[in-house]
């Protein structure tokens, strides 16, 4: 309880901070300082989003139907990944250093390679979003399965445990913390990588979408689906807190992180 | 008959031997304390007889089968809880019966009536971390319980609590005992604990560890709580602290 004071005025600070650039802004662009073709004014964008918004609309449903299909992959193969790296050593030492290798490609640099192979369908996207997204959820459960306390383990083993149950009982639920952080990081990660990929060739989607008013010089198209697409991604990592809270009540219940 | 025996036990690690040619000996209902400096193998030993870990020489027994390495027999509380955070106190205790294979809710049936006989009545839902630290190994003794109703390996189980809390928990533990007919080895390297629990106190002393003395506590049981304060109970701490010391 006394925890929620300062979490409210937290939030309207920030929101304060917020409303103060966005006025800022519109006072910019509204004396005339800036052209209002090069940077239009909040309103104005607000204007776009409204009038676009049904277009809008069936494009998110794309982008964020390719971001889950590869999010859910992406989980799939990070947990494996992280299973497995767990249980044999050997395979943790190959690969764990290819996995971190994947993660210094750029993206951007992959995509059109993945679109030449693979066509402007929905698969190079997905491909694209599960190589972003499986990697911190591997990381975080690989750091969570081995972060396991040796005395509990032992204690599980006297009592004739095997390496599943052991898994099962202590590693897996000892690893929610991570896997969370981890998912809440490949949530976001999956939109951006949605609509980087749709940028090189896609029939719909807001990657396509923005390539389409960018050529436009539609600017106030453009910011109107800049902020939509951080509004989903926000939208995605809460919902990652929300699915966290419910899959661990013992944290809400003793009150702690 | 001798519940638990461990015969002639030996231990060593990178060449140096912890423990040497230790034997013991657990009569049903028993309780046999293990007292030593820190250090001294007590650890080892507990290991040993858990099965955890093998011995280089002698064979450990529960009711004359041979458990040398064979986890799964005996079990043990530490000084840590270990109760698993994620899980209710219920669900944590229930865990040695669903690793032997029973379904939740048979386990959980099982172990109902247990909660109110060890002071955890109306915990059951509750998380870990919402209990007090008497209570939580009260949780940790039940799960102990559960899983080898007959021999319970306790290692220092009470060192963390505070001075009240502990002498409570002892009185309680005493009484418990005394209702579900448990043997205990009791490894700690407080004195008067030892004194106040045991039937039987071995001490461990010296590198290798040797069991180099027995002293048998002959005060009936239940023990008043005024026996810490007894002219007996001094005569017993004087004996232990002079062979400790003169070592």
């Amino acid at each position: 309880m006394t925890r929620k004071s300062p979490n409210i005025t937290n939030k309207l600070w920030s929101c304060s901070a917020l409303l103060g650039i966005l006025l800022l802004w519109q006072a910019i662009t509204g004396a005339g300082i800036v052209d209002a073709f090069l940077l239009p004014s909040p309103l104005q964008v607000g204007k776009a989003f409204f009038a676009e918004f049904p277009a809008l609309m069936e494009h998110s449903a794309i982008t964020l139907s390719e971001a889950f299909i590869g999010l859910g992959l992406g989980i799939l193969l990070g947990f494996f990944m992280a299973v497995l790296m767990d249980r044999f050593d050997i395979l943790y030492q190959a690969f764990y250093p290819l996995v971190i290798l994947t993660q210094t490609v750029p993206a951007v640099a992959v995509a059109p390679l993945l679109v030449l192979w693979f066509g402007y369908e929905m698969t190079p996207k997905v491909i694209l979003i599960v190589i972003t997204t499986f990697f911190p959820i591997t990381v975080g459960l690989l750091t969570g399965f081995k972060s396991a306390d040796p005395d509990s383990v032992s204690l599980l083993r006297a009592m004739g445990a095997g390496q599943g149950q052991i898994f099962f009982y202590i590693k897996l639920p000892g690893a929610m913390n991570q896997f969370f952080s981890g998912l809440r990081i490949s949530a976001s990660y999956a939109v951006v990588g949605a609509v980087i990929s749709e940028w090189l060739g896609g029939f719909g989607g807001l990657g396509v979408y923005m390539t389409r008013v960018k050529k436009a010089f539609s600017f106030d198209k453009m910011f109107a689906v800049i902020f939509l697409i951080s509004f989903i991604s926000l939208l995605l990592m809460n919902g990652v807190e929300i699915l966290q809270r419910l899959c661990m009540p013992w944290n809400r219940e003793s009150g702690n992180e | 008959m001798a519940v638990l025996r461990a015969e002639g036990i030996t231990k060593s690690f990178n060449g140096q031997k912890i423990i040497e040619q230790i034997s013991l000996e657990l009569k049903e209902g028993e309780l046999v304390s293990l007292l030593g400096v820190s250090g001294g193998g007590k650890t080892t030993l507990f290991n040993v007889i858990a099965g955890l870990s093998l011995p280089d020489e002698g064979k450990v027994f529960l009711d004359d089968m041979d458990i040398t390495g064979k986890p799964g027999q005996v079990s043990y509380m530490l000084q840590k809880d270990l109760l698993l955070p994620y899980r209710t106190i219920e669900d944590n205790v229930v865990l040695p019966l669903l690793i032997k294979g029973m379904k939740k809710k048979d386990a959980r049936q099982k172990v109902s009536g247990y909660f109110g006989r060890f002071g955890l009545e109306g915990a059951q839902k509750q998380y870990p971390s919402q209990l007090s630290g008497g209570m939580k190994q009260r949780a940790a003794l039940l799960r102990t319980y559960l899983f080898s109703r007959r021999v319970a390996l306790l290692d220092e189980p009470f060192s963390a609590l505070d001075m009240l809390t502990k002498s409570a928990v002892h009185d309680w533990y005493l009484q418990v005992m005394e209702q579900i007919h448990l043997s205990t080895l009791f490894v700690t390297h407080d004195i008067d604990e030892a004194i106040l629990l045991s039937d039987r106190i071995c001490l461990l002393t010296g590198k290798p560890g040797h069991i180099t003395k027995e002293i048998r506590i002959e005060e009936p049981r239940p023990r008043k709580k005024d026996f810490s304060l007894s002219e007996q109970f001094l005569e017993y701490k004087r004996q232990i602290l002079s062979h400790l010391e003169g070592r």
